[in-house]
């Protein structure tokens, strides 16, 4: 044990971070995963259980299985990088698209579990009564969905915050850039500063809970009360 | 004039089915589950698409060939079997839904329906907290709030119990008379569609068996109604008299005029009686000393041997025989004793003669008593 302060401006550099990382990820999973849970709830047919499978691939993929591939997809020689005139990886961008990536299954399950719970007949009901699909996707079904899509930000964010193997592979460790509250715990171990690990795994382990219960509490609430 | 023709397999289903009904009162679309009913309803709500399938409603063509009119384009109001209520919205806001999006001055308004339906009550109270008949009465006012020029039911009491039942066929009575949308309605049930449907569509495994007037049909030999555990005549007439000292009143019917227990309202308001096969006896004289009020001259068209003791005899009203169709169940004995035969004139005595609407004389305003 060599440090002295257990909390400095590193840390909170760490800390407002991954709490960026981890909103702009959510916003962005649930932009994507909304429209994509709803198609896979709607749709039959093959493409539909392909599609499903590969959304839930990041569940059972060893995270650096996961982040090779991104590092590949968004080094300097893939045709991405190509594309869009510079490349991904080591950036915060980066980052955000490998989150994106590897929490969308916690994010899509749920609302897609919420569509199809709902069955068919609010969206029926909602056509006799002349709304559009699109009216009606917005009036009915996403207020229908909204516990679900709730109990997937929540997991999208909470998942976001814990990664560290795929952060690991695509972002390195640069600070303010792509050094997360996960990466930053295993580097105070690594040379062996553990009261600052503690701040933060302390922490984390805190925040955690409260975010849990809180989805738990709120989540009763939406449902009615019942339960 | 609602034209439909359906036809194709879904599944192991076959469906063949054509009928021409008029745009006008109600036309149940009656038989035994697992017929096709509520498929063709859905096809002609268009939450189905039927390939295959015809729909013209009056003037407007809402499917043929590759035409495709989707459900929201549609003037249409459905109302489920179950009320599927939006749960997330307040009562007044499910009432409105449809009305919020209808385009065009509104013929039918909030006040107008809420009344109609006795949903005033109900404002204050969270959807989740209504009983089946209440959610049933909001989910017909907002069908009916769409501003649909057709409205479509798909067994709208048949998950309710006994009580809710009662408490909303007197609505659907009124909305009946009050308002002029042609309804078709889904029905299982012949009580209901006896004391509802004006006309019928007869349906079997997929196909129309028979379609027309109601009162024609209930006596038609070649369909399976008339050989029902209970069949019935229905009769539709105007009030021409009242007795208030004796608590009666008369309406003329095709052929004859009959006296009916109770006020039935005004002169001249149409009113529909229910007269049970078994409540009719037949004979060659008019009766002498009798309780019975109403005993009419009519024709025998034929008559069908029912079981192996009764037969139910078909009848016209009327010396001439041209009047409204009537129903006797006689036992096959007195059949044989009188020797009657198609053809002849007889006296039909009714021992009962009831409303079938029974609470269409409750004016709109009040409440309905419960029954």
């Amino acid at each position: 044990m060599t440090e002295g302060v257990l909390f400095d401006a590193a840390m909170i550099e760490t800390l407002l971070l991954t709490l960026k990382l981890a909103t702009v990820t959510t916003l962005v999973l649930l932009l994507v995963g909304t429209p994509l849970a709803w198609w896979l709830s709607r749709a039959g047919g093959l493409w539909k259980e392909v599609v499903a499978t590969l959304v839930s691939l990041p569940i059972v993929l060893p995270p650096t299985v996961l982040g090779f591939y991104l590092l590949i997809a968004m080094g300097p020689h893939s045709p991405l990088t190509a594309i869009l005139g510079r490349k991904l990886s080591f950036t915060f961008e980066g980052l955000v698209v490998g989150s994106v990536v590897y929490s969308l299954p916690f994010v899509v399950n749920p609302i897609r579990n919420a569509f199809e719970a709902m069955g068919p007949r609010p969206m029926e009901v909602a056509a006799t009564l002349r709304a559009s699909p699109w009216d009606a996707f917005f009036t009915v079904a996403l207020p229908l969905a909204a516990p679900g899509i709730f109990t997937g930000a929540i997991l999208g964010f909470a998942h976001t915050v814990g990664e560290f193997g795929v952060v690991l592979m695509i972002g390195g460790g640069i600070p303010g850039e792509t050094k997360v509250l996960s990466v930053t715990i295993f580097d105070y171990v690594e040379t062996l500063q553990w009261g600052k690990a503690h701040v933060l795994a302390g922490g984390m382990l805190g925040l955690s809970f409260v975010v849990i219960l809180a989805m738990m509490l709120i989540e009763r609430r939406l449902n009615g009360g019942k339960r | 004039m609602i034209e439909a023709a359906f036809s194709g397999r879904l599944g192991s289903f076959a469906l063949d089915a054509a009928f021409r009904v008029p745009a006008r009162g109600i036309t149940a679309l009656f038989g035994p589950s697992g017929c096709g009913k509520t498929t063709v309803l859905r096809g002609i709500a268009g939450l189905m698409r039927l390939p295959g399938g015809r729909l013209r409603v009056n003037e407007e063509v809402w499917q043929d060939g590759r035409r495709f009119v989707p459900p929201h384009r549609r003037a249409i109001g459905y109302v489920f079997q179950e009320a599927s209520l939006f749960p997330h919205l307040s009562v007044q806001s499910n009432l409105t839904f449809g009305l919020r999006r209808h385009r065009g001055p509104a013929q039918i308004g909030l006040e107008e329906v809420v009344d109609l339906l006795g949903i005033a009550p109900l404002f204050d109270r969270p959807v989740p907290l209504l009983s089946g008949g209440e959610r049933q009465r909001v989910a017909i006012g907002r069908a009916l709030l769409s501003q649909p020029r057709l409205l479509l039911m798909d067994e709208p009491l048949s998950a309710l119990d006994r009580m809710s039942k009662d408490e909303i066929l007197p609505y659907l009575e009124r909305l009946h008379a009050s308002l002029s949308i042609p309804v078709i309605y889904i029905s299982h049930d012949i009580a209901e569609v006896e004391r509802l449907a004006d006309t019928l569509v007869l349906m079997e495994a997929g196909r129309v068996r028979a379609q027309g007037p109601l009162a024609e049909l209930l006596a038609d030999p070649a369909l399976p109604l008339i050989h029902m555990p209970e069949p019935a005549a229905v009769l539709e007439g105007a009030v021409i008299g009242t007795d208030p000292d004796y608590g009666l009143s008369e309406i003329s019917v095709p052929g004859g005029s009959l006296v009916v227990p109770g006020n039935l309202g005004p002169l001249g308001m149409r009113r529909r009686v229910r007269v049970p096969a078994s409540d009719v006896s037949l004979g060659r004289h008019a009766p002498a000393d009798t309780t019975i009020l109403n005993a009419l001259p009519a024709r025998i068209e034929g008559a069908e041997q029912t079981s192996d003791h009764q037969v139910t005899v078909r009848l016209r009203l009327g010396e001439d025989g041209h009047g409204a169709a009537l129903l006797a169940r006689v036992s096959r004995k007195s059949w044989d004793r009188l020797a009657l035969r198609a053809g002849e004139t007889v006296v039909a005595r009714l021992k009962a003669v009831s409303l079938a609407d029974p609470a269409r004389d409750i004016a709109p305003s009040e409440p309905v008593p419960p029954p």
